[in-house]
């Protein structure tokens, strides 16, 4: 790296180089059994140039060409974008735990073991599921070296537990499943299990619905499926600059029910999501995104900011080494507190949906969601009384979270970056077959 | 560095040495360009290059995979892979029996876009840029091109050595329009086996989708509901390969004796018109192969003939389970993953209705054209479409704003009540599944009607 970036500054005026090295080991279950386990080795190192105040990137699995990395990043900066961004110098970062030992001390016969002993489980209470699962470790190194003489290297460890049961009778299928994942080893699979159980038991039985506007509960994997692909698009600084973002206009204003706050926070100990510095190098903070409805900032990289003028918010993503992007790192809805049982007592005839799919596959942009309710449930009087299917739901993000019925007092991790709760709206558009 | 066909030849024989029932191995080099803008300023331009590898093995029906960047100590890779295989296996192996292959497939001539200077890349786009840009009311823009050659090799233990090089372009374009807080979007996506003229004389089409964002601002929501909905060739062929592309696929079905039943051959899909065909074999598509990333050699497939499922789609594991011929369809996007059973091109075949004869007797119902996206969870597919008209009394009336459509696959396929004559290829899609996303495959049909289709609204 150090031999990139002496290199890259003898033919260009500024100079980053970002490094990740991976080890994953995925151990993998497929109809019930394991399948298949895997090691992965990865590399990838990038390398951007400003030269003639132009930007070039180029990306290699190899540390060891770095004269044709340089190259090819100085080849491309005569038709690259201009550089408005000083890289940073060096600091110091906040300490953000995400690194554990134990999880590379995991091994391989744990791992199966805890597969086995997650998909027995389910197996007991549903014989005829058909699960498929993975059990995760990984390590990630993350170097950071740039011509102003900024640095960055940082450890992470991810454990990861997933499971997908299908169950099938006759023509007519069942989707259940739920994900884990931390900085340390996730060795329970109880929290799964439970959560797992209680679809399947939900969905035993199955209800009818009618199409026409009804109060829903969104979970928070359902309020994953339909509302953050929009919420992330409108708070990226990039879209803001560009006059896209359906929020960007309304900074200090409120644009949200006053019950909805949102923050972005990278530096949450052992969450797979944090980090203590962003993918530039610039150092972690906690941004506030909505406050009681109001629209307090958004996510900004070196370039975004500088063309928006204002400061990076340590929001750089380069995923595998790709250009920096504006990203959130763990996007996070302040709980309410209403809990998920009064919700449902509240609504006489409604759905709760625990997942929508091909919600977020429409204009994301507008804010506008309409998808199949993969996994959802009938209220009546007060109760589940069972499963849905052939429906769908729309609706728009932005005029739904202007008038939130409820917020849910607990919040739940769904995939890697989002802690949200239950959201409840008094008028939601449902359409159904028949 | 050591060329990668040197280090397969020096690997080839140690592979038949150690403890496994098959071991394979993939070494690939490649390189990618990607341009990419946003606004009316260039974002940014990237090169990228690649070398790694993987083995895989399967010991007693179990399989262990190493992928890495180093081609140092393969020897102990080799080992890791047979030793994973081994702690997995506890049945016995079945894989299809294929002959072993040695042949070298280059690269199709006037087909490498590294050959194209990257001053004639950006002029190309700079030009969209700017009939998007002369559109009033454009907010902004998007334009993502990318090019890249994959040259890969696979051996494996019975004997196996196979060199491929291909090449693949894609380019997706998107335009925004805003009016009082109404943000609405149009766009089209492209894409090439490495043929650069596909992304050049878009001009038209650009200057289309520009005015289509605009003219969505002013354009009603559709009401929910049970619509006749008429599909063009684009959005069809996204239906097909959702709604029962991935249906085909033997990974979901060989080991689940309830979906070996549901997916019994035979089967009814649909009305006597419906052929669906998955073929790697037509020339020049981006799902299109000689050899797939297990050896096997490409086939066509009917995977509905006359309405009755008469085919699926196998990697040598799912075919030799389920005692059927391979297909060649085990596919992988790069060498850090293990191929698994994939779609390459994917089809409707054509029958005789006009458009004309589509949309004649239609009262009420939606014409959905050009696609977004598709997803899939078997039994219960969505897609949606990138334009939306309504047919009113058997006339194409006014544009809305562009839905979802979803299905059941056992009905909806049923309801394909008419398929017209003019199936067309669509280059510009790519697939996801199990974390390998995007592969190159394409999609097509004729324009297909297809009766009590759900469609979402407001």
């Amino acid at each position: 790296m150090e031999e990139i970036l002496a290199k890259a500054r003898r033919v260009a005026e500024e100079a980053d180089v970002f490094l990740v090295s991976a080890e994953e080991t995925p151990v993998q279950f497929e109809a019930n059994r394991i399948k298949n386990i895997q090691s992965k080795q990865s590399t990838m190192v990038a390398l951007r140039v400003v030269r003639g105040g132009k930007v070039g990137y180029a990306s290699s699995t190899s540390l060891g060409d770095s004269l044709r990395i340089v190259d090819m990043a100085v080849q491309v900066a005569q038709f690259g974008a201009e550089a408005r961004f000083e890289l940073p110098t060096m600091q110091t970062y906040p300490r953000v735990d995400i690194y554990d030992a134990e999880v590379e001390n995991t091994s391989l016969n744990t791992m199966v073991g805890l597969g086995e002993e997650l998909i027995g489980k389910l197996l007991k209470h549903t014989p005829g599921l058909i699960c498929d699962g993975r059990v995760t470790r990984g390590s990630y190194l993350v170097r950071i070296l740039n011509s102003r003489g900024g640095e960055a290297n940082y450890r992470e460890t991810v454990f990861s537990l997933g499971i997908g049961g299908t169950l099938i009778r006759d023509t007519d299928m069942l989707f259940v499943g739920d994900n884990e994942s931390s900085c340390h080893p996730v060795l329970s699979s109880d929290k799964i299990a439970s959560k797992v159980l209680e679809q399947l038991e939900l969905a035993k039985n199955k209800a009818q619905v009618q199409t026409k506007m009804m109060p829903v509960v969104f979970t928070p994997d359902g309020v994953a499926s339909a509302f953050t692909a929009s919420l992330m698009t409108a708070f990226n600084g990039k879209m803001v600059i560009e006059g896209a973002s359906p929020i960007g206009d309304k900074l200090g204003q409120k644009a949200f029910d006053e019950k909805l706050s949102l923050h972005d926070d990278p530096t949450i100990a052992y969450r797979p999501s944090s980090r203590p510095c962003d993918d530039e190098g610039v150092a972690s903070q906690v941004t506030p995104l909505i406050e009681g409805g109001v629209v307090k900032s958004f996510l900004y990289d070196l370039q975004t900011a500088a063309l928006g003028r204002t400061r990076s918010t340590g929001s750089a993503s380069r995923s595998r080494g790709g250009v920096p992007v504006p990203s959130p790192s763990a996007f996070v809805i302040t709980p309410g507190d209403v809990t998920f049982e009064q919700m449902v007592s509240d609504i006489r005839e409604g759905l709760v949906i625990e997942e929508l799919m091909g919600a977020e596959q429409g204009n994301t942009l507008g804010g506008d969601f309409g998808g199949n309710v993969l996994l959802g449930y009938k209220i009546e009087n007060g109760k589940i009384i069972g499963r849905v299917k052939d429906t769908m739901v729309a609706g728009n993000v932005y005029q739904l979270l202007r008038d939130i019925a409820a917020i849910g007092s607990e919040t739940k991790w769904v995939g890697r970056g989002l802690n949200v709760p239950a959201l409840y709206f008094s008028r939601v558009s449902v359409t159904a077959k028949g | 560095m050591r060329d990668i066909a040197e280090i397969g030849r020096s690997l080839a024989e140690a592979l038949k040495r150690y403890p496994a029932d098959h071991i394979e191995a993939h070494l690939e080099e490649s390189q990618a360009t990607r341009i990419s803008y946003r606004g009316r300023e260039l974002e940014s331009v990237d090169q990228t290059v690649a070398v790694g590898g993987n083995i895989r093995a399967m010991v007693k029906g179990g399989w262990g995979f190493a992928s890495f960047n180093a081609f140092d100590d393969l020897p102990a890779r080799v080992e890791a892979a047979v030793k994973q295989a081994a702690l997995v296996g506890r049945e016995k192996t079945q894989l299809a029996q294929i002959e072993p292959v040695v042949e070298v497939i280059p690269l199709e001539a006037g087909r490498n876009p590294a050959e194209v200077p990257l001053a004639d890349k950006k002029q190309q786009l700079d030009e969209y840029l700017d009939i998007i840009w002369r559109t009033p009311q454009i907010r902004t823009s998007t334009i993502g091109y990318g090019d890249g050659y994959r040259r890969y090799i696979y051996l494996n233990s019975a004997g196996s050595f196979i060199e491929q090089t291909r090449a693949d372009i894609t380019l997706r374009l998107t335009a925004v329009a805003t009016a009082d807080g109404e943000v609405q979007q149009a766009g089209f996506s492209v894409g090439s086996r490495g043929d650069f003229s596909a992304v050049r004389g878009l001009q038209q089409q650009v200057m289309e989708t520009a005015g289509r964002a605009v003219a969505l601002l002013s354009a009603p929501h559709v009401k929910g509901g049970e619509y006749t909905v008429v599909l063009d060739p684009i959005l069809a062929g996204v239906f097909v390969h959702e709604a029962f592309g991935h249906l085909s696929e033997s990974d979901f079905v060989y080991e689940n004796e309830q979906m070996r039943q549901l997916m019994t051959l035979g089967k009814e899909f649909g009305s006597p018109e419906l052929n669906v065909v998955d073929s790697a074999l037509v020339p020049g598509l981006r799902g299109s192969f000689k050899y797939d990333d297990e050896g096997v050699p490409a086939s066509k497939t009917y995977l509905i003939r006359e309405g009755k499922l008469v085919g699926r789609l196998h990697s040598r594991e799912t075919a030799g389970k389920m005692n059927e011929l391979p297909t060649g369809n085990a596919r992988a996007i790069n060498f850090q993953h293990p191929p698994i059973v994939r779609m390459t091109n994917t089809y409707i075949e054509p029958r005789g209705a006009t458009f004309e004869d589509i949309i004649g007797d239609i009262k009420e119902g939606v014409y959905a054209r050009n696609w977004y996206g598709g997803t899939t969870s078997m039994e219960m597919f969505t897609f949606s479409a990138g334009e939306t008209y309504m047919i009113r009394n058997g006339k194409l009336a006014e544009m809305v704003r562009p839905v979802v459509l979803t299905g059941n696959v056992f009905t909806t396929l049923k309801n394909i009540d008419a398929i017209g004559s003019d199936l067309d290829m669509n280059q510009g899609g790519g697939c996801g599944k199990a974390g390998q996303s995007p592969l190159p495959v394409s999609n097509g049909s004729p324009h297909i009607r297809v009766s009590r289709c759900l469609v979402g609204g407001r």
